[in-house]
């Protein structure tokens, strides 16, 4: 019965990590950019579909989308305005570019964060589920929005795979992320390439948001918890990896909802914290990386 | 380093310190206090800066060595009842012993792997407190029963006494022969090995430095407070401050970092009649100031006259 419990919730929470942590490893794999500001964007998607839910009573589907809308936007925004300036920035010596980026994201995501503070108060937001109600599978409640979350997480995900492994545009972004001088020599625009990636990334960030926010709920305080769990994830994956990300995203996620059914929900990161640190030490680059 | 005290640098430095120590003559206890904070947060940022500007390494979790000095110091104050100089000089201690730690994983891991495992450190430190609640005093903080002095001005001296002696000292130890073997095995570790650097001597030492004058600076600041919070001196939060301190000082420039923190919390406490949007202008401010001037404050001012 518990077991059944966790091993449903469990899912549900991991696939949400997955979707959420698989844009992140992209756009790194790709462009060699950390974007700190990830839970920003998501927090941003999840309080847009909210606010066009309840505010302006636009319908839960109008609503989701607006958020994943809201997420695209605020992607490009980053692209352009913080990334892009500092790729392109002659007086930025190319090792220093790193943590230029690191910085300038960071400082993104607290002004995304401030504003949607005093526009929407800190308040947590939870965004009306497009699907109400409970089903019972195995003897456990599960109210069906958690199945539709995970529903939605795996066919976004596997989309994902198609769009990279079996379109002309996805081979051109796989490319880059292989040899980005190779993909240029070849006559493919390299800004074009991850101009697609951060449009990507942005779908893929909103629909996490908008998800996150029907199943948990989110408020302006997520934003660093959300970036810090990615982030973490996308280490210990691999970075760069998006199936090093998918597998430990489903690792992070179990190990948490262990922790907080079996011990303690006080505890619930602790482990996964660890088992990072762990990893670190005997394998450097993450699960599957490729460095 | 003989040539350095003949510069314009070092008499504008010896001025601006000059004016400094004379304020608590005619400004009021409101500004000294706000003033005595950012002097330590100064020395947080100078400290960031010797590890990142110099060792290059990205260390995300400035506030694992403040936290770990400040909650050493605070609770052999608060719970055993020693004497106030005596757990800032353990809590420092306990500081050098933290950065020890975060100095393994740095020799075996580089860039943002790195940088995530400070995070992950600060992440713990904060679980570890919350969990002992009995010994920390959890999420509430530590209330501390001893004082170094009530006296608004002598904190402020103290204070500024400390901030300078360690701008002093890390800014020496920056431009000596060994921040330059510093600064070479951070940009190239491989080819500065190759011509008979020892690089995991002098970045353990570079840890251990920082380490040390992040931990004292926490003790004194929780001594000051008369609490410690994870809201003061260990939440991520506290980390970014020092952390764009450094950068919008300039990286690089040990004393730059100090300008950086005392501008941040003074720009902070200005901005305080805009309400919530205070943080949004500070982290505008500071955006601005990285995409269009690399370099920090101080950066800029040095290229300025580098060039003319």
């Amino acid at each position: 019965m518990r077991a059944f419990q966790i091993l449903i919730d469990g899912f549900a929470i991991s696939a949400l990590y997955a979707l959420g942590a698989t844009g992140f490893t992209l756009i790194f794999g790709v462009s060699g950019v950390l974007n700190l500001s990830h839970g920003a964007i998501m927090v941003a998607a999840a309080v847009a579909a909210w606010a066009a839910a309840s505010i302006l009573n636009v319908g839960t589907y109008a609503g989701a989308l607006i958020g994943v809308g809201v997420a695209l936007l605020t992607s490009f925004a980053t692209y352009f305005a913080v990334v892009k300036p500092i790729q392109d920035s002659r007086r930025i010596p190319n090792e220093e570019k790193e943590i230029f980026v690191l910085t300038g994201t960071l400082l993104w995501g607290i002004m995304i964060q401030e504003v949607i503070a005093y526009l929407f108060t800190n308040n947590a937001k939870t965004v009306l589920p497009i699907v109400e109600g409970v089903v019972e599978i195995l003897g456990v409640r599960t109210p069906k929005n958690e199945i539709f979350t995970a529903i939605v997480c795996c066919f976004v995900i596997a989309l994902l795979w198609l769009l990279v492994n079996r379109t002309r545009t996805g081979k051109a972004v796989l490319a880059a992320s292989m040899n980005p001088r190779g993909v240029t020599l070849l006559g493919l625009e390299l800004t074009n390439i991850y101009v697609v990636v951060w449009a990507i990334y942005g779908i893929l960030a909103g629909i996490a948001g908008v998800l996150l926010g029907m199943f948990l709920g989110v408020s302006s305080y997520s934003v660093g918890p959300l970036t810090a769990s990615a982030f973490s994830i996308v280490v210990l994956g691999g970075l760069g990896s998006v199936s090093g990300s998918l597998i430990a995203a489903f690792v992070v996620g179990y190990l948490e909802t262990l922790t907080a059914y079996l011990v303690s929900p006080a505890y619930r990161t602790i482990p996964a914290l660890l088992l990072l640190v762990f990893v670190m030490y005997i394998r450097p680059q993450g699960l599957l990386g490729r460095r | 380093m003989a040539s350095f005290f003949t510069t314009r640098l070092f008499f504008i430095s010896l001025a601006l310190v000059i004016v400094a120590a004379t304020l608590p003559l005619y400004v009021s206890g409101y500004v000294l206090g706000l003033l005595t904070v950012a002097f330590y947060f100064g020395v947080f940022a100078m400290a960031w800066d010797l590890l990142f500007g110099f060792a290059g390494e990205v260390n995300f979790g400035p506030t694992f060595l403040i936290g770990v000095g400040a909650y050493t110091a605070g609770i052999l104050n608060a719970q055993f009842g020693w004497s106030v100089y005596l757990c800032i000089v353990l809590g420092a201690l306990a500081s050098v012993i933290a950065g020890l730690v975060l100095a393994l994983p740095a020799l075996r891991v580089r860039g943002p792997y790195f940088g995530l495992t400070t995070l992950v450190a600060v992440l713990m430190l904060q679980n570890f407190i919350v969990v002992f609640a009995d010994l920390t005093g959890g999420e509430i903080g530590l209330t501390i029963p001893d004082v170094i002095t009530i006296n608004a001005g002598a904190n402020y001296w103290i204070a500024l006494g400390f901030m300078s002696i360690s701008a002093a000292i890390l800014y020496g130890l920056s431009q000596s022969p060994v921040g330059l073997v510093l600064q070479a095995s951070g940009q190239d570790p491989v080819q500065a090995g190759a011509l008979g650097f020892n690089i995991v001597k002098h970045k353990l030492a570079a840890f251990i430095v920082s380490a040390f004058f992040s931990g004292l600076s926490g003790a004194l600041l929780v001594f000051y407070f008369g609490t410690a919070s994870v809201g003061t001196v260990v939440d991520v939060a506290v980390g970014v401050n020092v952390i764009v301190s450094a950068v919008l000082g300039g990286r690089r420039t040990v004393l730059g970092a100090a300008l950086g923190a005392i501008f941040l919390i003074v720009a902070g406490e200005f901005l305080r009649p805009t309400g919530e949007l205070a943080t949004f202008i500070v982290s505008a401010v500071a955006l601005l100031v990285v995409l269009f001037f690399p370099g920090g404050f101080l950066g800029a001012a040095l290229s300025r006259e580098a060039r003319s």
